[in-house]
């Protein structure tokens, strides 16, 4: 066994509090009949994932492996990493470990790798340090490791800095580093979650490749089922610090015993097919189906915005003085009728949220001009001045992808949903305006005890909600949800998702549902625009578009998408 | 528009929902559980009642009384040494009669009477001090207190005044950038590019002397640094999604610089001004030394220093020992106090300890 993991606990302290010390137990649960601890194996030349919600601990303990935790931590239990007990080593030990033996990749490649530093530097590092070589054969080392990669061009890369480098391309240097000593443990720690659908897909694709080739082992974290089946061996499912289930990666996809397993597998909306709502874990838990299909929609509902030849540009320095325009979209138009919903997918840097915020003017004007026509209750919002456009705001409202932002920390969640309303003079006295507030949240699924508290109270999932209640303080008829729900976990996603379908039925809002992933577009929207460097390349139904997609960008945007285990066939 | 949505609920019993724990609170309850930062807030507590006790009269209010002979020594030093007295010998005998030929000769007689009705009453001055005296006798502990009034009064109020226009120009130039912003870049730019003591000269040069236009001074040059670090909180909190969602709910301008970005960039301007408060009580030592500083008439530690540079070369320490004492404990506790508080409002220290 190459890794063994028993009853592994930790907690971290949170400062003295009455003179007693608070810890917060980030693994394992201490229940009256003792302590639960998390206990796995790795076994050589396999890869385990460790599946689970943010803040079940799956990071955590992978972390505890070679002691990467901040001071505050503290380790209990045992772990054995080819017979060497892991919590007795000391600092030298473990640094002479630490990239060697096993070695990490991040989720965000952006911030893992050291922007002052070259490429080629970072990747020799290890290689002088842990296997002693000399700078120039460390540097045909990392050349070599960089075809390895498949990063093209290796030889120019070396001398690139990272910020010369995409998203994947990063990635796939960090990969590089972590290969660089031939570890015999590699650890991932959701390394494609910060990545495109298409990049994923590669980087997963070299992930086991190497793996295979180099005959190492891979401890893979990530909270997407569906990545996890395409790559693990075994799987060991994480909930509230502990585990619920672990099994070959066959048995838990084809027959999950845990409840929690079930109901994780169930609430990811599919490609294949589109139901009315998602099974919410809660649900599954408790046995019942999935809510009744809602009303079907109004095919001739009236338009209610209608953009023509949309542009927006930004400006970019060109020497001292100069600047010319770079044109983010560029000439996008679509119709959304009441009730509806258009969904609009590309790749990161395709546009698709410029043109979200170009629609509500949230862009600087001193940034670039904006062109065409945005006609909203037969006026053109994008002619509109400052004093015209308050009233319109309060129509067309936006929630932001990340809920932790998009709150202000600083008010509780009462003044926040208050303000709006005080803003626009909806409700004719403050106490109408809070038992409006209430009654929102209720609306959203949360509790009245809410309004006292602050943002940082709540869950990512529950922020989001609270975000939504508050553009609906102000009865908007169009709300634009720029990645709403990418941030979250897929159990929440299922929740906010039909939260935002019943309040679609209810309210007869429209939605411009701006998203990288074609699966949960496929569940929300009735029309899509698939957008490329800006430009519309493929604009239809939904079941037009993904059954019969037109463009060849479209088929590998839809290819790209985990697929989950498949029984071997 | 949902039927369950507009029913405007009970608005005559709206239940009051206890408010969490807010971050001003958290931040009281981590200050609490430093030992260090307690014990040098109760020492800066300390200083400003005495300070409040000296503004309102009811100490030191005549520290400007000759009380003791000059440059009495502390008490426990006991009297100063008798110098012998190198008398310059009078005239011996009596003086010489002109009355005969002085025309005022008749009124010698009423200007003795006169002259015996007045009694100067010679206040017996004291040969030693708690403190001791400076060179005019006057209680050099009245005196310090006096001027730790002035000095603090003098570092705060110069700290608030710097913090405001340094607030005000960093948001500003950071929530709007462009030509605002590089407008008032420029203005940094010149404000930093002078010597920062040379620029105090020259404005005290302009000014005058005079506890008010000391503290103005003083913000006048100090607000850079905090202008800096406001503008660069402001670029960064403007374009954050809370900020674009307040915007897209139809808040003001001035409500989302203010209400959005402020209370979450305060805790920032709060060390930063508590930091230019030690700064400045620094510089108005250093201009109250180089007689630019307060008035005449006033004290301050600055101008006790200045004094004691003469009297040391008389080996006349206590002035000196007494200013020095009252601003390094001052300064300390402050300094230490500000420290605490940049740990408490910042949770991400959290847990180390």
């Amino acid at each position: 066994m190459l890794l063994s993991i028993k009853d592994l606990t930790v907690a971290f302290r949170m400062g003295l509090e009455d003179g007693v010390m608070r810890r917060a137990q980030a693994v394992g649960r201490v229940t009256e009949s003792g302590t639960v601890g998390v206990s796995f194996d790795v076994p050589e030349n396999t890869t385990v994932a460790l599946v689970g919600e943010s803040g079940s601990g799956k990071s955590v303990t992978a972390m505890s492996i070679l002691n990467l935790l901040p001071d505050n931590a503290e380790r209990a239990g045992a772990i054995s990493f080819m017979g060497r007990d892991m919590l007795a080593a000391s600092l030298a030990d473990l640094q002479g470990m630490r990239g060697r033996d096993i070695a990490c990749v991040f989720q965000d490649p952006m911030t893992s790798l050291n922007p002052v530093f070259t490429v080629g530097h970072q990747i020799t590092e290890p290689l002088v340090k842990h296997l002693g070589l000399a700078p120039r054969p460390a540097l045909a080392r990392a050349e070599e490791l960089l075809v390895e990669v498949g990063l093209p061009e290796p030889k120019r890369r070396l001398n690139a800095y990272p910020h010369e480098l995409s998203g994947g391309q990063q990635q796939r240097v960090m990969i590089a580093m972590a290969l660089a000593c031939e570890p015999k443990l590699l650890i991932a720690d959701e390394p494609t979650t910060a990545l495109d659908v298409t990049i994923q897909r590669q980087i997963l694709e070299l992930l086991g490749r190497l793996k295979e080739k180099h005959r190492m082992s891979m401890l893979f974290i990530s909270h997407d089922l569906g990545v996890v089946g395409e790559i693990a061996d075994h799987v060991v499912v994480m909930r509230q610090g502990t585990v619920r289930e672990q099994g070959p990666v066959a048995q838990i996809f084809s027959n999950p015993r845990d409840s929690y397993t079930q109901a994780l597998l169930a609430c990811r909306p599919t490609l294949d097919k589109r139901g009315a709502r998602l099974m919410v874990i809660d649900d599954h838990i408790a046995g019942r189906a999935a809510a009744a299909a809602g009303k079907p929609k109004d095919p001739q509902a009236p338009v209610i915005l209608e953009a023509t030849g949309l542009t927006k540009s930004f400006w970019l320095k060109t020497g001292v003085f100069g600047r010319k325009p770079f044109q983010a979209v560029r000439g996008a138009s679509f119709k959304l009728r009441r009730g509806h919903t258009l969904g609009v997918v590309g790749e990161s840097g395709s546009g698709k949220t410029t043109m979200g915020l170009t629609l509500l003017r949230l862009h600087e004007p001193s940034g670039g001009p904006a062109g065409g026509q945005v006609m909203f209750d037969g006026r053109d919002l994008l002619q509109l001045g400052r004093r015209e456009l308050l009233p319109v705001r309060r129509r067309i409202q936006v929630v932001f992808q990340n809920p932790y932002a998009s709150l202000n920390p600083r008010f509780t969640v009462g003044q926040a949903l208050i303000e709006p309303m005080a803003i626009h003079g909806v409700g004719a006295s403050a106490a109408e305006r809070e038992a409006r507030a209430r009654a929102l949240l209720g609306k959203v699924g949360l509790d009245e005890d809410a309004m006292g508290k602050y943002p940082h109270e709540f869950s990512g999932g529950q922020r989001q909600r609270i975000a939504i209640a508050r553009c609906l303080t102000l009865n908007p008829e169009v709300l634009v949800l720029d990645e709403a729900v990418s941030a979250l976990d897929v159990s929440v996603q299922a929740q906010v998702l039909n939260l935002l379908k019943d309040l679609q039925d209810e309210l007869g809002l429209s939605y411009i549902f701006i998203s990288h992933d074609l699966a949960v577009v496929r569940f929300m929207a009735d029309e899509v625009l698939v957008m490329k460097d800006g430009v519309v390349v493929e604009q239809a139904g939904v079941e037009e578009i993904l059954d019969r997609p037109k463009q060849e960008y479209t088929r590998r945007l839809m290819s790209a998408i985990p697929r989950g285990y498949r029984a071997a066939a | 528009m949902s039927v369950a949505l507009d029913k405007p609920g009970d608005p005559a019993a709206p239940a009051r929902v206890a408010r969490s724990e807010g971050v001003w609170h958290a931040a009281w309850r981590r200050l609490r559980a430093d030992r260090v930062g307690m014990v040098s807030l109760v020492v800066v507590l300390l200083f400003v009642v005495l300070i409040v006790l000296s503004a309102t009269g009811i100490v030191a209010r005549q520290w400007q009384r000759e009380v003791g002979v000059p440059s009495a020594p502390p008490s426990i030093m006991g009297p100063a040494a008798k110098t012998e007295a190198a008398a310059i010998e009078g005239p011996k005998g009596p003086n010489v009669d002109i009355s005969d030929v002085d025309p005022l000769a008749p009124r010698y007689k009423e200007w003795e009477e006169r002259a015996a009705r007045y009694k100067t009453a010679e206040a017996p001055k004291a040969q030693t001090l708690p403190f001791g005296g400076d060179r005019l006798g006057r209680d050099v502990l009245a005196k310090a207190l006096k001027g730790t009034q002035t000095s603090v009064f003098v570092g705060l109020l110069a700290a608030v005044v710097a913090t405001l226009i340094g607030t005000l120009l960093g948001a500003l130039a950071g929530f709007f950038g462009g030509k605002v912003g590089d407008f008032l870049e420029w203005l940094y730019s010149v404000f930093t590019s002078i010597p920062e003591i040379l620029l105090l000269l020259c404005f005290a040069a302009v000014f005058g002397r005079g506890i008010g236009s000391v503290a103005f001074i003083l913000a006048l040059v100090g607000w850079t640094g905090l202008y800096r670090q406001v503008r660069a909180e402001f670029l960064k909190h403007s374009v954050r999604d809370y900020v674009r969602s307040a915007e897209a709910i139809g808040a003001s301008t001035a409500s989302r610089m203010f209400r959005h970005i402020l209370p979450n960039v305060s805790h920032v301007i709060l060390v930063r001004m508590s930091l230019l408060v030690v700064g400045f009580i620094k510089f108005e030592v250093i201009l109250s030394y180089l007689g630019l500083g307060v008035g005449v008439d006033d004290v301050s530690w600055g101008t006790m220093l200045a004094e004691a540079q003469s009297e040391l070369i008389l080996g006349h320490w206590w002035q000196l020992v007494a200013a020095t004492a009252f601003m390094a404990v001052f300064v300390t506790a402050f300094s230490l106090f500000t420290d605490a508080l940049r740990d408490a409002l910042d949770p991400k220290l959290r847990g180390l300890e």
